[in-house]
């Protein structure tokens, strides 16, 4: 057995600094979950396919499975759980996605709303297809894809202060 | 938990150089979108990398003095995308590019990956091809720069020499310049999936847009690596902007092209689309150089 390495990886996560050791192996969702118990960070296809693990990373998006934890070093990364208002409520996006039925088992949810989140803080105006092709990058086994595109669609048109 | 021997960290060119030239049997890590995905198919496993990463220096796009495109090979494809030196003078790349995958996969993945992984799908390589692309690779040696074309040795396999990195695409004037584009990706979904065939065609036109001075054309998923047609470029070089002409072109491509069956599709089936995806990506770059067809 070799010796396991480790680094020290400082960051900013949700608006607070942070800092841990972290084993060079985990990828940055072993590091969110494990170290920071961000749990809203899912564990799905762990190849980067689904989606369900995507964070914001310095205002990208990007499937944290497949990202190291030891580059997240010096980065701003931002977390479903970052959303959540001062008394604990829900955020407009978030707000949307249980009107409009975007959610059921809830699984794909976190990472579909973190890239909703890039898309609505863009400040564009976008089409349905352009929206299809923004939310492309996850998978939904429940919804059938129409009710989170709603729910998109809703809160950025409510953010930009038009109507549909 | 990655199954890694040992990850390096490298802080420039020259450390990465340093690191490889100290564990000959590390590989390189870019964005990881390849590498850490064999990595857990166990393909990789127990591997050491050597991360670059963290190399800022070998990010984002330039113009150099003589008006050649420099493109860092740590680029995302959505980086590429975006910059407006490629939206002007090569849009065709940043469209390509911009069909890989899915949108985090575009963030996390770099054009220096696309190539150097060596698989003949990647999006970026038959564009690459067909507008002359020279890859630049920096070794203990020094600088070398060579085309796209002999960069590609066989399925999987590129001209990197133990301890060389490949730093920059570039793409000199004379081949963009005048030039207009278009790529066409054949897969079974819009989104995170891999090209059954890709075909990227650019052309030159004269002056009054009638003649086509100069016709390119590569593919990706019709031989074992991205290939150029040089059969069918002869057919159409010269000649002028009709249907006719378009037509022998993309009859002219399967005197190239070396498709076969995989899981994907079938040596018939490539071959059908890959005369089709010929035509009307010509027809397409005809018309947005100014062409009537």
């Amino acid at each position: 057995m070799h010796e396991t390495q480790y680094k020290l990886v400082s960051c900013t996560i949700n608006g607070e600094k942070r800092q841990t050791m972290v084993d060079v192996r985990a990828s940055l969702t072993d590091m969110l979950r494990n170290d920071y118990s961000l749990t809203s960070v899912k564990k799905g296809c762990e190849v980067g396919e689904c989606g369900a693990c995507n964070v914001i990373i310095d205002g990208e998006c990007y499937n944290s499975c497949i990202y190291l934890a030891v580059w997240a070093d010096g980065k701003n990364i931002r977390t479903l759980e970052g959303l959540m208002g001062p008394g604990g409520e829900l955020s407009d996006i978030q707000q949307a996605f249980v009107d409009e039925a975007a959610i059921q088992c809830g699984f794909c949810s976190p990472g579909f709303i973190m890239t909703a989140v890039e898309i609505l803080e863009s400040g564009k105006e976008y089409t349905d297809e352009e929206l299809r092709k923004l939310l492309s990058g996850h998978l939904c086994r429940c919804t059938g894809y129409e009710n989170i595109l709603k729910a998109v669609k809703k809160t950025m048109y409510k953010r930009l202060g038009k109507t549909e | 938990m990655y199954d890694m021997k040992a990850l390096y960290e490298a802080k420039s060119v020259e450390d990465t150089i340093a690191l490889l030239q100290k564990h000959p049997e590390a590989q390189i890590i870019a964005g990881g979108s390849d590498v850490l995905v064999q990595m857990r198919e166990g393909k990789r496993a127990g591997a050491e990398l050597v991360s670059i990463y963290g190399i800022d220096a070998l990010r984002g796009v330039t113009m150099e003095e003589d008006g050649m495109i420099r493109i860092g090979s740590l680029t995302s494809f959505s980086h590429i995308t975006k910059d407006p030196i490629i939206q002007k003078y090569i849009n065709v790349l940043g469209e390509a590019v911009d069909m890989v995958g899915g949108p985090q996969i575009r963030n996390i993945g770099t054009i220096g990956g696309n190539t150097c992984n060596g698989v003949t799908s990647a999006d970026s390589a038959s564009t690459l091809h067909a507008w002359d692309a020279i890859v630049e690779l920096t070794g203990p040696e020094g600088i070398r720069k060579l085309p796209i074309k002999e960069f590609y040795l066989k399925a999987g396999v590129v001209d990197l020499r133990p301890a060389e990195i490949q730093t920059a695409i570039l793409i000199p004037k004379e081949a963009y310049e005048g030039y207009k584009g278009h790529y066409i990706k054949y897969a079974m979904r819009n989104a995170m999936d891999i090209a059954t065939t890709g075909c990227s065609v650019n052309v030159k036109l004269s002056e009054d847009k009638k003649t086509m001075e100069d016709v390119r054309i590569a593919y990706g998923v019709a031989g074992p690596v991205p290939m150029r047609a040089p059969s069918a470029e002869a057919v159409a070089k010269g000649q002028t902007v009709t249907t006719e002409h378009v037509e022998a072109f993309g009859k002219a491509v399967l005197t190239d092209i070396k498709a076969r069956t995989s899981w994907r599709a079938t040596k018939e089936f490539r071959e059908h689309i890959a005369v089709e995806l010929a035509k009307r990506a010509l027809t397409e770059a005809i018309r947005l150089a100014g062409g009537e067809i």
